[in-house]
């Protein structure tokens, strides 16, 4: 170690002041001319943590969202509609893992973002804490879940940070499909016997609300609405979202034959969109809070899966180990790895 | 009997047990193997269901006397080395066949010809684990032996003679012997000794009978689809 | 909470069809080069994105710095001569 002096630090303080200011404006400037803030990158401290806390909400929310639908494969009552049904089964793993990578960009391991879930620390959305009655939920989501996501997706592949902007292009092509296959899925029912269209009806009256949820606490009352969108990782509010969901939905749903469970939404002519009916925040905290029906589950079966597998991921390391491979030698080839896919 | 049901349904009923892994992964990247694996499956089912019949009404109204798959395909999961047991002998098995139906000019030739690279992923995706298993740690090996244990008695089926197919169920049974055997003994696994086959001489999934397990998986597979007779999906 | 050893990060290339480059697609995690080339092809390639892949431990890339970023592009900024476009043609003049 070198002696420093007072007056050397005192200006080296002093310095490293004067070029933390000159990144803090090189951020500003980037976000405000809507350039892409890249993982090495300087960024203040509050926007790390505020993206790592969105990246990593967004993938627990894919992984967690697997199981209500899941809880369908075994029982689809078609092989087409089994086939679509694993395969965005499937693609939602896929967009956990995109997420998860988009966050370790900034230096945060899955184990570690894996371990905050299951501790209870970090959330996933409340949405998926609804249990899965009827074929026709797997409908419902598709359409209304989904449909939110999307809605709320969307502008998230302009984010300010690179690595979620991407995932989020990524995702969002894949997303496309399962929409449109969920919105199907309800056509055939409420156009089949009685009792299907009963079947979807009473899906989509139970999912409504909860995904009007889905976009967030009112803008009055959400917590981290404000800066998100001056740091441009968000790009419009809960509500304004929601309403164009809304104005979305209702003739979605008139196509569908189906009614949406709220008497109050009507088109308004001044304003050029639709009113809807109050929201029951009391039931979106308490879900939040760990009351809703399904929470305990949800977190329970990801804890099993995890900690049933750890023998799984614990063998292939310690073979990996025995039979490590360096470049050069077998194994992996000097020239990079090729496969034909 | 037909050979694109026994085929068909050894596709339909594998694919079955491998989606009731979703959300249940040792990890991530798995999640997305197993069912890739599955979904391969699935099309291969629906293929050979739909080239004798309609494969709704094939898949979800027959009774269980009527499927033709192998009982093999047909045990649960148990843990992740058990089902790994269960993809190592049937898809070595499964990739053999469709080699052998590939090159020739029945009737299988074509659907051979699509399949047979799915299924050489299969097996490959099987070999790696059981090589990772075997040789991972102590508590690794000894499940994946106990799965190549549990599940050996139900390999002896697989190379019966299937009407219909024009397959060497001798030279079969003998290229698949020493495919996993070589790979058993690479992961410093033991090849199971006990007889391959049950005394039952009524015989065994070929013939339509199951295990017991068999008739849950129906149950479950099929209650919607039965319970709204004669409805659209 | 899990006493597992944590994979390593891979990153993965994917060459999208035949004459083109390989572009970064994303990462994953893998205990070794086999099962990472094996789960981009399940990841990565699930809807016919690739023709051939490589996966490379997230640990061997070295990175330019940001902080650098002035001296290693900036001084290529004002080389335009090295661009086609810099030259005037006679019109009507062909093949160049």
């Amino acid at each position: 170690m070198t002696a420093v002096t007072a007056e050397e630090a005192t200006q080296g303080a002093a310095d490293g002041a004067a070029a933390d200011a000159a990144r803090a404006e090189a951020f500003d400037a980037a976000v405000a001319a809507d350039d892409r803030i890249e993982p090495r990158d300087w960024m203040p401290d509050a926007y790390r943590a505020s993206l790592v806390r969105q990246m990593a909400q967004h993938a627990h929310s894919e992984i967690i969202g697997m199981q209500p639908e899941a809880n369908w494969i075994s029982r689809a009552p078609s092989l087409r509609r089994k086939a679509i049904l694993m395969a965005k089964v499937q693609d939602e793993a896929g967009h956990g893992l995109y997420l998860y990578s988009a966050a370790e960009t900034l230096g945060t391991s899955r184990e570690e973002l894996l371990d905050k879930l299951h501790a209870g620390r970090q959330r996933y959305s409340s949405i998926f804490n609804y249990p899965t009655l009827t074929w026709a939920d797997v409908g419902a989501i598709g359409w209304l879940v989904d449909g939110a996501a999307i809605t709320n997706q969307v502008p998230l592949c302009r984010c300010s940070y690179g690595p979620y902007a991407r995932a989020m292009v990524r995702i969002c092509k894949e997303e496309s499909f399962h929409q449109r296959q969920g919105y199907e899925l309800l056509l055939a029912l409420s156009r089949g016997t009685p009792a299907q269209h009963e079947m979807a009806q009473d899906a989509v009256n139970r999912w409504w609300w909860p995904s009007l949820m889905m976009f967030g606490p009112p803008d009055d009352a959400s917590a981290h609405s404000a800066q998100s969108m001056a740091w441009k990782i968000k790009r419009h509010s809960n509500d304004e979202l929601r309403r164009r969901f809304v104005d979305i939905c209702v003739p979605q749903a008139e196509a569908l034959g189906l009614t949406l469970p709220d008497p109050d939404i009507r088109w308004n002519e001044e304003l050029g969109q639709h009113d809807y009916g109050a929201i029951d925040w009391t039931e979106f905290q308490e879900v939040l809070k760990g009351n809703g029906p399904c929470n305990e589950e949800r977190l329970a079966q990801r804890r099993r899966a995890h900690e049933e597998g750890a023998w799984v991921r614990d063998a292939a390391a310690a073979y990996a180990d025995r039979h490590a491979e360096r470049p050069g030698t077998s194994g992996a080839a000097a020239e990079p790895v090729e496969a034909t896919a | 009997m037909s050979a694109a049901l026994a085929l068909g349904d050894d596709a339909l009923v594998l694919s079955h047990r491998l989606g009731e892994w979703a959300g249940h992964a040792p990890v991530l990247e798995e999640e997305v193997a197993l069912a890739n694996i599955a979904l391969d499956l699935l099309g291969q089912a629906r293929m050979l269901l739909s080239s004798v019949g309609d494969e709704d009404e094939l898949a979800f109204l027959r009774e269980e006397r009527s499927f033709r798959n192998v009982q093999l395909v047909e045990q649960p999961n148990g843990d992740f080395a058990h089902t790994i047991a269960r993809q190592l002998y049937f898809s070595v098995y499964q990739h053999l066949l469709y080699e052998q139906l590939a090159a020739g000019t029945g009737e299988f030739a074509d659907l051979a010809t699509k399949a047979v690279k799915e299924v050489a992923y299969h097996r490959d995706h099987a070999e790696r684990w059981v090589l990772r298993l075997g040789d991972g740690t102590a508590e690794s090996h000894e499940r994946m032996q106990n799965g190549l244990d549990a599940l050996w008695r139900f390999t002896g089926e697989l190379f019966r003679p299937v009407e219909g197919l024009d397959v060497d169920g001798e030279s079969l049974h003998g290229s698949w012997s020493s495919a996993v055997t070589s790979v058993v003994e690479r992961a410093t696994l033991r090849l199971p000794s006990g007889p391959q086959s049950s005394a039952w001489s009524a015989g065994a999934g070929r013939q339509g009978l199951h295990t017991e397990p068999f008739g849950r998986m129906l149950a479950e597979m099929q209650h919607l689809h039965r319970s709204h007779p004669g409805a659209s999906w | 909470m899990s006493s597992s050893t944590d994979w390593p990060l891979w990153e993965v290339f994917v060459r999208s069809r035949r004459g083109l480059s390989h572009t970064h697609a994303g990462s994953l995690h893998a205990p070794d080069a086999e099962m990472a080339l094996r789960n981009a092809r399940d990841l990565y390639t699930r809807r016919s994105e690739g023709v051939s892949l490589w996966v490379v431990p997230s640990t061997a890339i070295t990175a330019s710095s940001p902080d650098e970023k002035d001296s290693f592009f900036e001084p290529a900024g004002d080389k335009p001569y090295r661009h086609p476009t810099f030259y005037e043609i006679p019109e009507g003049v062909k093949h160049l």
